[in-house]
C-alpha cells in the first residue's frame, strides 16, 4: 500500500509541469496561434524561476519570476507573430533555440547553487489519513494550482462569453474580425497566458522537483506538453487525463524495471508517444467531418482596414 | 527529432563564433563538448581540465572550445571548424565524437586530435579513457558495508559496455562483503534529465534499495537520496553540495594530468598516437574523500583503493561467474583482460536482471 502511494505521489509531481505548460499552449492554440517555442519559455522560466528564489529566499518569488520570464518570451512571440505576421512554426522555433541560450546565460550564475524545495502542504488531521491523506493534502502548492487552472479554463472556455469569443477567433478569424472583435489582441493576451504557464511549468522544476539549476533541464517536457494538446484534442477534460496517462507511465516503467518486470524501458518510454499517435486516428476515424483543431490554428491573420 | 533540429542549429549558431586572432607563436588548443560547461558533471569536469591548462602553459597556449556540440555528422563540422580556426591539438571529448574525429583527422594528417572514450585511432589520432570499474569497486564494498536492506539502487543510462562493466565492478566489490547483496537495476535511456533521474531514485528508494549509484550525470539522485536521508555516489565530479549528509564518495573525473601531459609533448614536438586507459595509478581519475561512513569502512576503502593503485587487486580477478553459473573464459591471466572489460555485455552471477536488449 505504501508502494502504490508513492507512486502516485511521483505521478503527481511528474505530471504537474506537464500540465501547467499543456494548459497554457491549449488556450494559445484554441485562440488559433499555434506556438512551438513551449519548449524555450520553460527553460528560461526555469532559469529565472530559480534565480528568483535563490536572489530572494523565496518560492512564492520565483515562480513569479518563472511566469514574468515565459510571459516576457511570449510577447517576443506576439510582437513577431501577430505584429509582423511572421511564420508561426519558424517563429516557434526560433524561441525555442532562443530560449535554450538566454536560460544558460541567465543560469551560468546559478549553476551549482541550491534551494530548499517548495514546502509540502500539510494540515494536521487531514494529511495524515492513510492512503489518501498525503495525496489529497499534502504535496506542494504547483500539483493543486496546476489543476484550480485547468478547471479555470474549463470553465473560461465554455462557460464565460470571452471564452466563446476566443474560440471563435481560433476557429474563424475572418467571421471573428467581421463581428467587431479585436481578433489580435485577443490573440495576444492568449499567447502571453500560455507563456506564463510555461513560464510556470519551467519554474516548477528547479523549485519543487529538482532543487537546482542546469542548463537544459527541461528535457524535453515542453515538447511533450505540445504534443498533451494534440493528444487531447484541444479538450480540457482530456488534457488532464493525457498529462497524468504520461506521468503515470514514465513513472510506472521506471518501477517496472526496478521490479525486474521485464518489458524493455525503451519500448516503455516510447508508449506515451505511441498512445498519442493512436489517439490521433481514431479521433480522425470517429469524426466524419475533419479534425477537432481549432479551424484557423497556426493561419497568419492581418485585419484589413 | 525536433530536439535533434534545434541541437544543431544551436551548435551551427555557436560554431559560428570561433575564430578570433591568430597569434603565429601559440599553440592553439581546441575542445570539443557534449553539454554546456555548466552541467556539473561530465563536460564540467573537462572544462576544469582545460582551465589547468590554462594554468599551466598561460601564454604558450591559446584554447577554444566549442560546447553543446551534438553527436554525430554535426560534430565533424564544428571539429573542422577548430582545424581551420589553426588549433594544431583538438579533444573531443565524448564517445560518438569517435567517426567525425576520424573523418576530420584523415583530412589533416598534420594536426593531433585526442579522442575521449573511443576505440579508433590513426596516426595523428589518440584515444584516452579512464578505468572507472575501478572506482566502482570500491563503490560496491562501501555500499555493502553501509547498506542496511542489503539492497542497492542502480541508475543506468545506457546498456553500453562501460556501464554494464561498472554494474558488474559494483556488484563483485560488494559481493566481496556481503555475498547476499541484491540490486535493483533502472535504464532512464538518457544521460542527463534531471527530472528523471530523480524519478528513478524515487521509484529505487520506494522499492526497498537504501543505497542510490548512478551513472547519469546530473545530482538530482544524490538530492533525493539527500532528501530522504539516505545515502548515495555522486558522479564524474563533487556533488557533495548536493547530499553533504548523503554522499559516500564519488568518482571525480580529473582529465587535468593527461591533458598537460600531451600539450606539454605536442610543444616539445614529441607527441604520437597512443591508446591511453589510465586509472587509479595513473590518476586518470580520482575518489573523493570518503564521507558519511564510519572509521573502519572509510579504512576499508582507503586499502581497497591503495590495492587497486598498486596492481595488486583487479576487480575483475578471476574467476569472474557469468548470471549462468559458469566461469568466464580467463583471458588476461588472473584477471579479464581489457578488451573483455571494453566489450561487456553480460551480467555477473548475483544480479537478478537481465541486460537489456539481450
Amino acid at each position: 500500500m505504501e508502494l502504490v502511494e508513492a507512486i502516485i505521489l511521483s505521478v503527481l509531481a511528474a505530471s504537474t509541469p506537464l500540465l501547467i505548460a499543456a494548459t497554457g499552449e491549449l488556450v494559445t492554440e484554441r485562440s488559433g496561434v499555434l506556438n512551438l517555442g513551449v519548449e524555450g519559455m520553460m527553460i528560461v522560466g526555469a532559469a529565472c524561476g530559480f534565480g528568483g528564489a535563490w536572489l530572494t529566499g523565496s518560492i512564492f518569488i520565483g515562480a513569479l519570476c518563472g511566469i514574468a520570464a515565459g510571459t516576457l518570451m511570449s510577447l517576443i512571440f506576439a510582437m513577431m507573430t501577430l505584429g509582423l505576421a511572421v511564420n508561426q512554426v519558424a517563429t516557434g522555433l526560433a524561441l525555442t533555440i532562443l530560449g535554450i541560450g538566454l536560460s544558460g546565460l541567465i543560469g551560468a550564475r546559478f549553476v551549482g547553487e541550491r534551494i530548499a524545495t517548495a514546502p509540502h502542504l500539510s494540515i494536521p488531521g487531514l494529511t495524515d489519513i492513510p492512503l489518501i491523506g498525503r495525496i489529497l493534502f499534502g504535496e506542494d502548492a504547483f500539483v493543486y494550482l496546476s489543476l484550480a487552472l485547468i478547471i479555470g479554463v474549463w470553465w473560461f472556455l465554455y462557460r464565460t462569453r470571452a471564452g466563446l469569443i476566443l474560440r471563435a477567433c481560433g476557429d474563424n478569424h475572418v467571421s471573428a474580425h467581421a463581428l467587431g472583435y479585436r481578433v489580435l489582441r485577443i490573440r495576444m493576451f492568449a499567447v502571453m497566458f500560455g507563456g506564463a504557464c510555461a513560464g510556470l511549468a519551467g519554474a516548477y522544476l528547479p523549485l519543487a522537483y529538482t532543487p537546482f539549476f542546469i542548463p537544459g533541464m527541461t528535457a524535453g517536457r515542453g515538447w511533450i506538453a505540445l504534443a498533451l494538446v494534440v493528444f487531447a484534442s484541444w479538450l480540457p477534460g482530456r488534457l488532464v487525463a493525457g498529462a497524468y496517462l504520461f506521468g503515470a507511465v514514465t513513472i510506472l516503467q521506471l518501477h517496472a524495471q526496478g521490479a525486474g518486470i521485464g518489458i524493455p524501458s525503451q519500448f516503455m518510454s516510447a508508449l506515451p508517444y505511441l498512445a498519442t499517435v493512436l489517439v490521433l486516428v481514431l479521433l480522425s476515424r470517429a469524426r466524419t467531418g475533419g479534425s477537432t483543431a481549432p479551424a484557423a490554428l497556426g493561419t497568419v491573420f492581418v485585419p484589413d482596414r | 527529432m525536433m530536439k535533434k533540429l534545434l541541437a544543431a542549429a544551436t551548435a551551427l549558431l555557436l560554431a559560428g563564433s570561433v575564430g578570433g586572432a591568430l597569434a603565429a607563436d601559440k599553440l592553439k588548443v581546441g575542445f570539443i563538448y557534449l553539454g554546456p560547461v555548466g552541467d556539473l558533471g561530465w563536460t564540467y569536469q573537462h572544462e576544469l581540465a582545460r582551465q589547468a591548462l590554462v594554468k599551466e602553459f598561460g601564454d604558450k597556449i591559446e584554447t577554444t572550445y566549442l560546447e553543446n556540440v551534438p553527436e554525430g555528422p554535426d560534430a565533424e563540422r564544428a571539429i573542422e571548424q577548430l582545424v581551420r580556426a589553426g588549433n594544431k591539438l583538438i579533444f573531443t571529448t565524448s564517445f560518438g565524437y569517435m567517426d567525425p574525429t576520424l573523418k576530420v583527422a584523415r583530412k589533416y594528417p598534420n594536426v593531433h586530435f585526442e579522442h575521449a572514450t573511443g576505440y579508433k585511432r590513426d596516426k595523428n589520432m589518440s584515444t584516452y579513457s579512464a578505468r572507472w570499474y575501478q572506482g566502482r569497486y570500491i563503490q560496491g564494498e562501501i555500499a555493502a558495508k553501509m547498506s542496511k536492506a542489503g539492497v542497492l539502487g542502480y541508475i543506468g543510462s545506457f546498456p553500453i559496455p562501460e556501464v554494464v562493466s561498472g554494474i558488474n565492478a559494483t556488484m563483485l566489490g560488494a559481493q566481496s562483503i556481503n555475498p547476499n547483496i541484491k540490486v535493483k537495476i533502472i535504464w532512464v535511456n538518457t544521460w542527463f534529465d534531471p527530472g528523471k533521474e530523480a524519478d528513478a531514485a524515487k521509484a529505487l528508494l520506494d522499492q526497498g534499495a537504501d543505497i542510490i549509484m548512478q551513472h547519469t550525470d546530473s545530482p538530482a539522485a544524490m538530492q533525493i537520496a539527500a532528501e530522504r536521508g539516505k545515502l548515495a555516489f555522486g558522479q564524474d565530479s563533487e556533488m557533495i553540495k548536493f547530499g553533504p549528509k548523503a554522499q559516500l564518495t564519488s568518482i571525480l573525473d580529473t582529465w587535468a594530468p593527461y591533458y598537460i601531459a600531451r600539450v606539454k609533448a605536442e610543444l616539445d614536438g614529441t607527441w604520437k598516437q597512443e591508446n591511453t586507459w589510465g586509472g587509479l595509478d595513473s590518476k586518470m581519475f580520482e575518489m573523493a574523500p570518503y564521507t558519511n561512513m564510519p572509521d573502519d569502512v572509510k579504512k576499508m576503502a582507503e586499502e581497497t583503493q591503495a590495492a587497486i593503485t598498486a596492481g595488486k587487486l583487479h576487480p575483475f580477478k578471476c574467476p569472474v561467474i557469468g548470471q549462468d553459473g559458469k566461469e568466464v573464459e580467463c583471458k588476461g591471466g588472473d584477471h579479464l583482460d581489457d578488451g573483455q572489460i571494453l566489450g561487456m555485455n553480460f551480467y555477473v552471477k548475483g544480479i537478478d536482471d537481465k541486460v537489456p536488449g539481450k
